[in-house]
């Protein structure tokens, strides 16, 4: 069992990177238009994301 | 073709001022550049955030276009002194614009600060959870005080960063000496941290770290969707077009014109007014002549004629000619000002409704409280084991800890919000809608509410096709309502060239073709030949040629589109209706009759007030509708109110909740949906209220496992948001309210 327990914080340091990357796209505005984002989609646009 | 002569001027004067607009409501950003926001109501498709964003990108001088299909709007980054044309460049691409004030827009920050304690607390709920699950299953001593240390070091920031919310909520109200919800859940939250860190230090079997942890994170998931449905509804109203003047075009001593803003108007000054503009502040005409609009101001639906002499308050609209007016008050001391300052007073005395939410905490808190703290000492005269009295208690207050009851009302109020968004009815105001649920007497304003405000014209004479389109080219000229009513009479597939056209105000428009005369106006500016045909006593707007009466015109205000419905729907949920109109007693009694309805007229803003006021005394629970400046204090007054879209800016902030969609079906049909809400609401409240005194006893009884709580707590959430849902499935009827608004002309004798 004891062997094992280097999977704890394996698993706790997946979840902050998992936390981590939601505050960065929260930050960086990417939840500010959610219609428009679904609809951006599917028009060709430039290569990069314009933040 | 010749333009009409004042049209032409104006058009300049009008860009010039668009242009001083733009500028006092852009903001400075980084090195010299600005940003404008614009509401574009009209975006509604990928496509035309592509369309929009490509057309303005093009102008010189725009650095960045944004467009953003969720709140309807543009953000434009310019450089320069002059602004690039955005306006006319969406006009040319069929948008309309309008500018949007830049303090109500800006990044939402309520949002981002509910996502972030959301997002840390599902993070900690679902580590935790893992932890707990092991130890649940029945992992070995030494592993479990591991993991409870592991979940102890996670649960403690996410209670600083979550919890926060509700703590700062509870310690405002108790600091006022009440309660809420939030006090029970900080409670809750906070006592079960704090025994389960005591068991984790002593080695205990038993820790709530996950309960703590997951009920903020249910409650969470309610206050971020109802913030968001209630922003989504506050963003639809806020981009709606502003009719208020931000500033005016003054004419300085020295002959040069320059734009100020409202507030910066002196009494004495002289002001240009455009045909279209809103007059900002209370003023005496000096020069021209126009015929003026009053309905957003008195509720007067027939326009008025003004001259030199005549006295304007703040808010009436300039119809058809430019007229030349000088200010009597500053916009402190306006008509407009009043207004504001009536509904401020309207505010102060209505008595402040207690939401329901707040009701239920103040009977569930202390009954929650008293049963922990006589189980505690129950146990303690029992065992005489404080230890286990204390864990007791705090077992009871766990599973007590009113997660279903808190989600029970944002939950019906989420899924009523989201059906009355789509029906276009915008709830500005969250108890709004337990308001609603309440009222049993309706008040409707006439101009503007009951009707359309737009003219709708009835044809008597010669009322050939070649007639009306006759009528509608000479009227295409004015922008005079009974014209703009009489320009949707054709079909523009006749042309009709005329050498000139010009308009005399009050009058109306004369147009020649080679020796031909055509006039389209007052019957006795129009008929020059004396010789009136029988029903023209009654015509208010006839179309000559070369004197001779062709065919008259009657104007009636239209009832908005489903009208007599929603006042036989709402006398079939027995609630009475009225009329309450600062219109002239005869257009009031017409409409009236045509409804059958009691009715008040000529009733200015104060009587509007105290007619409404009284009505509360007398117990009733008032719904008031209106939309006009002089409605404004009036539906601050009343129990809850309502008002379209068309509504003027200030009938806007003080209405709870604002329709968007012309048809007055939309009174009805949100009560409805109010009703059907409260139902839910009362139903989740009594599943909430069975499943604790079911689970009381166990908790009493010292039957409390943390893996027990957990089940429990969200079987309860399940059931109370599972039933919210079903408001999606109640009360659904036709979709009625799709129709388009059309002030269909009436064409009497067409077979003569």
């Amino acid at each position: 069992m004891i062997d094992f327990f280097f999977l704890v914080p394996i698993a706790i340091g997946l979840g902050l990177a998992g936390l981590a990357s939601f505050m960065w796209t929260l930050k960086s505005g990417q939840y500010d238009d959610l219609e428009g984002a679904a609809q951006r989609i599917l028009f060709e646009g430039s290569e990069r994301p314009d933040l | 073709m010749s333009c009409c002569a004042p049209g032409a001027e104006l058009c300049l004067l009008q860009v010039r001022n668009l242009n001083d607009e733009i500028l006092l409501a852009s903001r400075a950003v980084e090195d010299g550049l600005r940003q404008t926001e614009l509401s574009v109501p009209d975006i509604h498709c990928g496509g035309c955030l592509q369309r929009i964003e490509a057309a303005l990108a093009r102008l010189d001088g725009v650095i960045r276009v944004r467009a953003n299909l969720s709140t309807r709007r543009v953000t434009v980054v310019w450089c320069g002194e002059i602004p690039p044309p955005f306006m006319s460049t969406l006009e040319t691409i069929g948008y309309r614009g309008h500018l949007h004030d830049f303090d109500a827009s800006g990044k939402d920050a309520t949002l981002s600060e509910l996502l972030r304690a959301l997002a840390v607390a599902g993070f900690a709920a679902t580590n935790i959870m893992l932890r707990s699950a092991s130890v649940w299953a029945g992992a070995e001593p030494s592993t479990r005080d591991l993991f409870h240390w592991i979940s102890a070091l996670i649960a403690l920031p996410t209670l600083a960063v979550s919890g926060r919310t509700f703590f700062r909520s509870a310690w405002r109200s108790l600091v006022h000496g009440q309660t809420n919800m939030d006090v029970p859940i900080s409670i809750g939250v906070l006592l079960t941290f704090g025994m389960s860190l005591y068991e984790t230090i002593h080695h205990g079997p038993y820790a709530y770290f996950d309960a703590a942890v997951s009920l903020l994170f249910f409650l969470l998931i309610g206050r971020t969707l109802d913030h968001v449905m209630r922003e989504r509804a506050r963003q639809s109203v806020a981009g709606l077009a502003r009719l208020a003047s931000r500033g005016a075009l003054v004419v300085q001593p020295d002959g040069t014109q320059t734009y100020l803003a409202i507030n910066e108007i002196e009494p004495g000054m002289t002001i240009l007014l455009a045909a279209g503009e809103r007059v900002p502040v209370n003023a005496r005409v000096i020069k021209g002549s126009s015929a003026l609009d009053y309905s957003l101001v008195t509720g007067e639906s027939i326009p008025v004629k003004a001259t030199t002499g005549t006295e304007l308050e703040a808010g009436i609209l300039n119809l058809t000619g430019p007229l030349t007016i000088v200010a009597t008050e500053t916009s402190v001391n306006s008509f407009l000002a009043d207004i504001m300052r009536m509904t401020e007073a309207a505010e102060a005395g209505r008595a402040s409704y207690r939401q329901i939410t707040d009701r239920a905490a103040r009977l569930y808190a202390p009954a929650v409280h008293a049963a922990a703290g006589l189980a505690f000492l129950g146990w303690i005269i029992i065992s005489g084991d404080a230890h286990r009295a204390i864990t007791i208690a705090i077992a009871v207050l766990i599973i007590t800890c009113p997660c279903a009851l808190g989600l029970a009302v944002p939950m019906v109020h989420v899924v009523a919000a989201r059906r009355l968004f789509e029906q276009g009815i915008m709830l500005r105001d969250g108890s709004a809608l337990e308001r609603l649920a309440e009222i049993d007497t309706v008040i409707f304003d006439k101009t503007g509410t009951l009707t359309v405000g737009r003219p709708r014209p009835t044809a008597t004479g010669d009322t050939g096709p070649n007639m009306l389109a006759l009528a509608a080219a000479l009227a295409s000229h004015s922008r005079h309502p009974y014209s703009q009513a009489l320009v949707s009479l054709d079909d523009h597939s006749r042309q009709f060239d005329f050498d000139s056209v010009a308009e005399h105000p009050g009058k109306g428009l004369e147009a020649r073709r080679g020796t031909d005369i055509y006039r389209l106006g007052r019957p006795d500016w129009a008929i020059t030949d004396g010789q009136c045909p029988d029903s023209d006593h009654t015509a208010t707007v006839v179309v000559t040629i070369n004197g001779k009466a062709m065919t008259c015109f009657s104007f009636d205000d239209a009832l908005r589109d489903g009208t007599q419905k929603a006042i036989a729907r709402l006398a079939k949920s027995s609630i009475s209706a009225e009329i309450l109109s600062g219109d002239r007693e005869r257009r009031v009694q017409g409409v009236a009759k045509q409804l059958g309805l009691p009715w008040i007229a000529e009733a200015g803003p104060a009587e509007k007030i105290k007619y409404v006021s009284a009505l509360s005394r007398a117990g009733r629970k008032v719904l008031m509708v209106g939309d006009g400046l002089n409605d404004a204090p009036a539906l601050t007054a009343a129990d809850v109110s309502m008002a379209p879209g068309s509504a003027s800016d200030i009938g806007r902030n003080a209405a709870d909740i604002v329709f968007l969609r012309d048809n007055l079906e939309a009174v009805p049909r949100a009560i409805e949906i109010s009703r059907a809400a409260r139902a839910l609401v009362r139903q989740n409240f009594t599943l909430a209220i069975i499943y604790n005194v079911v689970a009381i006893p166990f908790a009493v009884l010292g039957h409390v496992t943390p893996l027990l709580a957990a089940i429990a707590m969200s079987v309860s959430s399940i059931t109370v948001v599972a039933n919210a849902l079903r408001l999606d499935g109640r009360a659904t009827t036709q979709n009625g309210l799709r129709t388009a608004p059309v002030a269909k002309p009436v064409i009497v004798g067409a077979d003569k």
